[in-house]
């Protein structure tokens, strides 16, 4: 059937993949937890993006390798990066509106 | 032809022994699921326009005392909710449903059975939110149902639960109706059929399915707030508990915006159809018209917040929406011009539907400038919450919305029965029908601007808005007669309408190469298509001359089933059953409906959960859903098709 | 599953030679991206509006009894469960490549390891097991949090948190009973290749509701506020 000629036609990774996609997401996963108890750090400016590119890539590898997006076809991916992108601009648009900015300006305070 | 025939012989397939009503909880067949969704969305539109008639009757005259405070309540709540979830929608959805296979050369949809759950769900969903109104206990806060006063401390009756818990049913409906009808314009076209030959009513529903799956989750999870506040305490609206008022109107129009495009698209996609069928040419800037129509779709997520400029978001939000709701006037007006465009120089001929098509420009144009006027949010503080915005929205979907629907009725009325409506019932429906809503609508206008506040239940005199409040209601008592002409034309001429063959309108598309009406499996061969007119490729090629003509797609559909399945553009001939041509179709069942009904009892239980009713909240919710949950299990480990 | 069923069925034409389940799943997918973009936008936006204790990342004393109330995360648990639920992914995609390869004949020299791997029984076990420590960490987290003052409807924290991270685990949870039934199939007549997308769609499903974990263990956990 159909599915079998799309699967003959993109590459599956394996094991020798997979074990690494998961030891790099074990390790992000340690260094933002590390990062969470150094005060310094937590401090620092540096922090809230930092671990938000963190969790980032690894949403991303997860994507990609586990949900196979990268070998996938290309439709897959407007499928899910359309409406992801949607879902970001209305979560930050929303973040913007009830933000203090929005608000001082609205001269209310 | 053969095909004239008005009981053509292939409906003899159709098993006997099952009583009707029998055959229509069981189909998995979306012509006879759309023809469902019609008939159930045309009586909710009766119904809906029955409230707006006693809201009309009260608002008559000042000071009037027809219906109490509390009753125009529910009426207003009752007739936008009625309006946008159980009739426009659906009456969208029973063109998605009959249509949108046959317009891309598909047997069925991509998942049959779950076509039928969103029907069932969609009508006891309908049921649940409409019976309240016969007893005075439905829900009275709006159709956009505003938190906090939707909340319990504002609303402390079981009014606002049958809304919030219908809506959810509803919510379901559409997005389970949405994966299905994406996955089917993807992946279940025609060969040859790329996106840029599909028939524009298709691309206007692809976008909106895609509408549909991206604002719909925002809604429910609104709902599930409200539902959480009201029925397990939760402080999510709670003023007192720190909440912001603003979350509810955020969320609401996150969905509430896109649904307004969910609303038109589909009758723009109407019109598209019927214009060049009727203008004897193609559709002008097709490329554009599918662009333009993804723009509406993609900027209709911008642009929300322009339902609360009053609330004062502050200067940078404000501009920003503004902006972007301006801009949407831009591919709007591309589509306008392109229709103007498609009748230019055409040879037009003056049908029923295409009456109701140019009359959509024209009322829509009017309805798309006065929201231009509250685009601008200076002048939106003049205008909202008064009757211009009530007169500016019924000229968008009345205007709009609604004559598409009544256009797209006209026309593919002789696809779904075989026989015409009578054209001269239409043209009276339409004039008279043309003539009402004006008069019903344009006066609003007015009584807006001398500042005549929306959903008040009565005025005192003196205002200047007599005048104006007596023509809309004579405007509404005339839609009425209107309608029922209309609603008389269309249940005749199911019996009595003039026999038609395949293609009595000399269209262009694939879903007129096959009998009227069609057979179970639609298309005995899989139609070969080069070019966005096929049809008229074989009637007339001059109109066509101009248009890429290609075969692509038709080696990739050979290689994975075969020849023998497919033929080159043709018209349809054949009468045997889908048995004795060996077409699969899939069995059908009960189960969709138990699922529905299942789900539907669940969320039933919730109602008595604030009287303080364990045993019959616990009975239902936990019957419920053991119903739906077995009856999905059932379903999952069928299979779709008998083996025969 | 009706999986199996429809795809003895090989003679259905599609235009992208895709299967259509997979495209459903893909939409429902995206779907679900704004579902908890509207739940986490609702967290973020309550973020410190609480009037009342206790809060995720500051202790606070009640003015009314004086009583202390820590700080109420407990990132550690927490962390153990984002563990937890990122190895599950692991195990599922090994279950899916075990399904894929079912019947291939081992390369001469395989070692103990590369048996395992071709068991679906054992990774779709792990999955499952996995999925269910998720929850069972989710419970232990639930009542430790009501057992420290926090339900929700204490405050717009206790709302927003519990609403969200519930609606995840109702996801975890349809999951792992998405998984228990292929596991059901598997030991009633063996998954086939043929079966591997059955395996894929639930497998899609499950590690989407992974990185939606991964995205709500920072935004909610680690960020403080």
């Amino acid at each position: 059937m159909s599915q079998d000629n799309a699967h003959a036609e993109h590459y599956h990774p394996t094991w020798k993949e997979y074990k690494w996609v998961a030891l790099i997401l074990f390790l992000i996963t340690v260094v933002e937890v590390w990062v969470y108890y150094i005060p310094e750090l937590v401090a620092s400016k540096a922090f809230v993006p930092g671990l938000l590119i963190m969790s980032a890539v690894k949403f991303a590898i997860v994507v990609m390798y586990y949900m196979h997006l990268k070998y996938d076809h290309k439709l897959f991916r407007s499928l899910f990066v359309g409406p992801l992108l949607v879902a970001i601009l209305t979560l930050l648009g929303l973040l913007f509106l009830f933000s203090k900015i929005a608000i001082r300006l609205s001269g209310g305070g | 032809m053969a095909t004239v025939a008005a009981s053509p012989t292939y409906t003899a397939s159709a098993t006997p022994q099952r009583s009707r009503l029998m055959s229509w909880l069981t189909t998995t067949d979306h012509k006879v699921i759309g023809t469902l969704y019609l008939h159930t969305s045309l009586f909710f539109f009766v119904l809906g326009g029955l409230e707006a008639l006693l809201i009309r009757w009260q608002l008559m005259r000042p000071n009037s005392v027809v219906l109490t405070a509390d009753q125009y309540n529910q009426l207003f709540t009752m007739h936008g909710t009625t309006m946008v979830f159980l009739a426009i929608m659906p009456l969208s959805a029973a063109f998605f449903n009959y249509l949108i296979p046959l317009q891309i050369g598909a047997r069925d949809v991509a998942f049959p059975r779950l076509n039928a759950f969103s029907y069932w769900i969609f009508l006891l969903g309908g049921v649940f939110i409409t019976l309240p109104i016969f007893f005075w206990v439905a829900p009275d806060g709006g159709w956009f149902g505003y938190a906090p006063l939707s909340g319990r401390t504002y609303s402390p009756g079981p009014n606002m639960d049958f809304w919030v818990l219908g809506l959810q049913i509803l919510g379901i409906s559409s997005l389970a109706a949405s994966f299905n009808f994406a996955t089917t314009i993807i992946n279940m076209r025609a060969p040859g059929m790329n996106l840029m030959r599909m028939p524009m009513f298709t691309w206007m529903s692809f976008v909106t399915q895609f509408l549909i799956i991206l604002s719909f989750p925002v809604i429910t999870i609104a709902l599930v707030f409200l539902q959480f506040d009201r029925f397990f305490g939760t402080t999510f609206y709670q003023i007192s508990a720190g909440a912001d008022p603003l979350l509810w109107q955020h969320l609401f129009w996150i969905f509430g915006h896109p649904e307004v495009y969910i609303l038109i698209l589909p009758a723009f996609g109407l019109v598209s159809e019927v214009l060049p069928t009727n203008s004897r040419k193609p559709l002008f800037g097709y490329p554009v018209m599918a662009y333009s129509g993804i723009l509406i779709g993609f900027l209709g997520f911008g642009v929300w917040a322009h339902h609360m400029f009053a609330v004062g978001m502050g200067p940078i939000a404000d501009t920003v929406f503004g902006l972007t709701t301006m801009l949407i006037a831009i591919p709007t007006g591309v589509k306008i011009f392109n229709w103007i465009f498609t009748m230019w120089g055409g040879s037009i001929r003056f049908t029923a539907a295409m009456k109701f098509a140019i009359a959509l420009i024209a009322m829509f144009v009017i309805g798309g400038i006065s929201g231009i006027t509250h685009a601008s949010p200076p002048s939106d503080l003049q205008q909202t919450d008064t009757y211009y915005i009530v007169a500016h929205f019924h000229y968008v979907l009345f205007g709009g919305a609604i004559l598409g629907i009544f256009a797209g009725i006209y026309h593919y009325f002789p696809k779904m029965y075989g026989r015409t409506m009578n054209e001269t019932l239409g043209t009276w429906h339409f004039w008279l029908n043309f003539i009402a809503m004006n008069l019903t609508f344009f006066p609003m206008h007015f009584a807006g601007m001398l500042g005549m506040p929306r959903r008040i239940y009565t005025y005192d005199a003196g205002q200047g808005w007599e005048l104006f409040n007596m023509m809309s209601t004579m405007g509404a008592f005339l839609l009425a007669p209107a309608t029922l002409i209309f609603i008389y034309n269309f249940f005749r001429s199911k019996k009595h309408g003039e026999p038609c063959g395949p293609n009595p309108w000399d269209a262009p598309t694939l879903e007129w190469s096959i009998p009227s009406p069609p057979p179970e499996y639609n298309f005995a061969k899989i139609p070969m298509v080069t070019s966005r007119y096929p049809l008229w490729d074989l009637t007339h090629p001059e109109r066509t001359a101009e248009i890429p003509h290609t075969q692509t797609g038709w080696t990739e559909a050979t290689q994975q089933t075969g020849e023998h399945d497919m033929a080159p553009m043709h018209i349809e001939t054949e009468t045997r059953t889908a048995k004795e041509l060996g077409i699969p179709m899939p069995s059908s069942t009960i189960k969709p409906f138990f699922v529905a009904l299942g789900i539907v009892l669940m969320f039933s239980g919730l109602l008595f959960l604030p009287k303080g009713m364990k045993v019959p909240a616990f009975a239902l919710m936990f019957g419920g859903t053991a119903m739906w949950v077995g009856y999905l299990y059932a379903w999952l480990t069928t299979p779709l098709e008998d083996h025969h | 599953m009706s999986a199996s069923a429809d795809a003895a069925h090989g003679h259905h034409y599609t235009t992208t030679g895709l299967d259509n389940r997979k495209i459903a799943i893909w939409a429902f997918i995206g779907s679900e991206c704004m579902l908890f973009a509207s739940l986490i936008s609702t967290y973020l936006i309550y973020k410190g509006k609480s009037l009342v204790g206790p809060f995720p990342h500051t202790p606070w004393t009640d003015p009314s009894s004086g009583k202390v109330f820590p700080a109420i995360l407990n990132i550690p648990v927490t962390s153990a469960s984002t563990f937890v639920l990122l190895m599950s992914s692991l195990a599922m995609v090994l279950a899916l490549s075990a399904v894929e390869n079912r019947g291939k004949p081992l390369p001469p020299g395989a070692g103990a390891w590369d048996k395992a791997l071709t068991s679906s029984k054992l990774w779709l076990w792990m999955t499952c097991l996995l999925g269910a420590g998720f929850l069972a960490f989710q419970a232990y987290e639930f009542t430790s949090f009501v057992h420290e003052g926090l339900t929700i409807r204490r405050n717009l924290f206790g709302s927003s948190f519990f609403t969200l991270t519930g609606f995840h685990g109702a996801h975890v949870t349809a999951g792992v009973i998405w998984l228990g039934s292929l596991l059901a199939i598997d030991y009633k007549r063996g998954l086939q290749p043929s079966d591997a997308l059955a395996v894929d769609l639930a497998a899609l499903y499950w590690h989407f509701v992974d990185v939606v974990w991964i995205a709500i263990f920072t935004l909610l956990y680690l960020i403080p506020g």
